[in-house]
């Protein structure tokens, strides 16, 4: 009955609400330090290493200059946090070296290149995964559940 | 429970219960490898299955669905009369589980009352939507689900979730593609969860079923006043919602027999929104947050009650005195009349009957907790134990007194705890897993809680600030 996924760990979500292993990528969207209104959206994939980051209306980061910028350190911070540094260097299909523990670490240890993608399908993911905030909440039995029990995350 | 109905318990299997679950693994082979490739061993297993269900009213549905499902066809309604067929052969070995535990513990149920069965009304797109989804699924087999199948999944789940009535099969869906998700491509995977996919498959197409959101609707029928007297929490999780499940006395007010009654509210939540966060994604239910907080009765006045559950209504609950729930069990648990599950939610892993366990000796190998009784040994399973409340393996391990679920897993029965009499410093204290639901109490707890913020009002402002432009 043991759960096939491991709970996410908890982590401060102010800078980063929003992260995921998904599409075969790591993506997430940042919070703007400057403006409450504006997110970066950043995202990395897996097969290829290639890295971008823009605003969610596509206007890219000022932050990259030829390696990745400190929205996708923090994201790539972020993931090793919610799901474990093994999960995520799997996941990027990396073995990195003993001395890499950090998630901005693992980044700059890839053969990264820079090449522009589009805002849109990560943000809308982050959207929707906003929405179930959204989702009136029940008060009638949902006995499926029983075969996801919640279980105490390693503290 | 005493010792003696431990060992009643745990004395033996039901008869059948080892044909069953080898003719279960033989259907889980076949999904596992998928219908679009039955081979000989898939023809028999799946012969086998309609072998079983041969003198049930099933027979003739599922022999013909089987024959075509080896021709060749994966056609939904040939699925669906495999899910059917499959889900009747577990529903009896939930049946016969619950009833050796029944005998064991003199506890007496009340049997389902049947009503007709509703009427579909219009085509739901979103139900076609999840039969389709779940029928390519099995066609697939869970080794060929790859990454464009599971993102299949989404459109299906945010139709189910958009409808109230769906809410069941949109959360198992959603459970369940996360898993596959989290494994593609499945393949690659050394193991399959072949039972555990397939239970969820199977509650998903008979939840996707044309009538089985209707008889939601109108299955409740009685109304019942009167001081609940809650015993323990039982939580559930995955990575998008939350249900805790309070398990609970009712005192009938027109004076009838105590009940042993259960009552479930629950939210859509996030993965990032874990641990004692959970219980602030309730706030419409303050009464039912206080009274486990608090450990008070409830009275309730009209409420509604189908069989052992209780849809909670909170406006129609008020907090009563306190309530120490160890010695209302111990008073009245031995004698509240229990109540058959609805027929579509029998299946060993719904099985979760509250007891009182006292005066035992707790042993432990290798993390594996054992409760020791008069002699008699029942296993403890500490992974249920939630990561929003302050009852850790810990604490049961040092335990006393228990007030438990007792569950069918893994070929075993098994305690599970939800809250326990256990000695701290050589003072006697009791924990429970609702003890944080108005709050943490532990300080230590809080301190790390609010050092990492409050999740919850961090994403409500992030979708208020960005949905809604």
């Amino acid at each position: 009955m043991v759960r096939v996924v491991a709970p996410a760990q908890p982590r401060k979500l102010v800078k980063v609400p929003f992260v995921e292993l998904a599409d075969g990528r790591l993506q997430g969207v940042v919070s703007s330090g400057s403006d409450a209104a504006r997110v970066y959206v950043s995202s990395i994939t897996a097969s290829t290493h290639a890295y971008h980051c823009s605003t969610n209306n596509n206007r890219p980061c000022g932050g990259l200059r030829g390696a990745p910028c400190k929205h996708l350190e923090t994201l790539a911070n972020e993931a090793v946090l919610q799901y474990g540094f093994d999960r995520v260097a799997r996941y990027l299909r990396v073995e990195p070296d003993v001395a890499v523990n950090t998630g901005a670490a693992l980044l700059h240890s890839l053969d990264a290149r820079h090449e522009p993608s589009s805002a849109a399908v990560v943000f809308s993911r982050f959207l929707r995964h906003l929405s179930y905030l959204e989702v009136p909440g029940s008060t009638t039995s949902l006995p499926e559940l029983h075969w996801f029990p919640s279980t105490r995350t390693a503290r | 429970m005493h010792g003696t109905q431990i060992a009643a318990l745990t004395a033996g299997h039901p008869a059948g219960l080892t044909d069953a679950f080898h003719l279960v693994a033989g259907v889980d082979a076949a999904l596992t490898r998928g219908l679009a490739r039955v081979g000989d061993e898939d023809a028999a297993a799946l012969a086998g299955l309609a072998g079983a269900v041969a003198t049930t009213p099933l027979a003739n549905l599922v022999a013909e669905a089987v024959d075509k499902i080896i021709a060749g066809s994966g056609a939904q309604e040939y699925v669906a009369a495999l899910a059917g067929a499959r889900s009747a052969v577990l529903g009896a070995v939930h049946d016969a589980l619950l009833g050796q535990l029944d005998v064991a513990l003199g506890r007496s149920r009340t049997p389902w009352v049947p009503i007709p069965a509703a009427v579909p009304g219009e085509v739901s797109p979103a139900l076609a939507a999840a039969r389709a989804w779940l029928s390519e699924v099995a066609v697939a087999g869970w080794r060929g689900v790859d990454h464009e199948l599971v993102a299949g999944a989404g459109s299906v789940v945010e139709a189910a979730l958009a409808v109230p009535e769906l809410r069941r099969l949109a959360v198992l869906l959603d459970g369940l593609a996360a898993e596959l998700r989290a494994c593609v491509p499945v393949a690659m995977m050394s193991q399959v969860p072949q039972r555990r996919w397939a239970d969820l498959w199977s509650r998903g197409v008979l939840l996707a079923q044309d009538t089985a959101a209707g008889d939601a609707a109108l299955s409740v029928t009685e109304r019942v006043s009167g001081r609940l007297l809650p015993l323990a929490v039982d939580v559930h999780e995955h990575d998008t919602a939350v249900q805790f499940q309070v398990h609970a006395l009712l005192e009938p007010a027109d004076g009838g027999s105590t009940r042993l009654v259960r009552t479930a509210v629950g939210a859509a939540k996030v993965d990032s929104i874990v641990g004692p966060a959970l219980w602030r994604l309730l706030p419409a239910q303050p009464v039912l947050l206080a009274a486990l907080a608090q450990r008070r009765g409830v009275l309730v006045a009209d409420v509604p009650i189908r069989g052992a559950d209780m849809p909670w209504r909170d406006d129609r609950a008020r907090l009563d005195e306190p309530v120490d729930p160890f010695a209302a069990a111990r008073v009245l648990l031995p004698d509240a009349l229990a109540a058959a599950p609805h027929p579509v939610d029998r299946h060993p892993a719904g099985i979760a009957e509250p007891v009182l366990l006292e005066g035992y000796a707790v042993s432990g190998q290798e993390g594996r907790l054992t409760v020791e009784l008069d002699g008699h040994r029942l296993a403890v399973t500490v992974d249920r134990l939630p990561s929003c409340g302050p009852l850790t393996p810990e604490l049961v391990a040092a335990s006393s007194a228990c007030l438990g679920l007792l569950r069918w897993d893994a070929g075993r029965w098994l305690l599970q705890p939800m809250a326990v009499q256990a000695t701290v410093k050589r003072k006697i204290v009791a924990v429970h897993t609702g003890d944080w639901a108005c709050g943490v109490t532990d300080a230590k707890v809080a301190k790390a809680e609010a050092k990492a913020g409050d999740a919850v009002t961090v994403l409500r402002e992030r979708a208020g600030r960005l949905l809604r432009r």
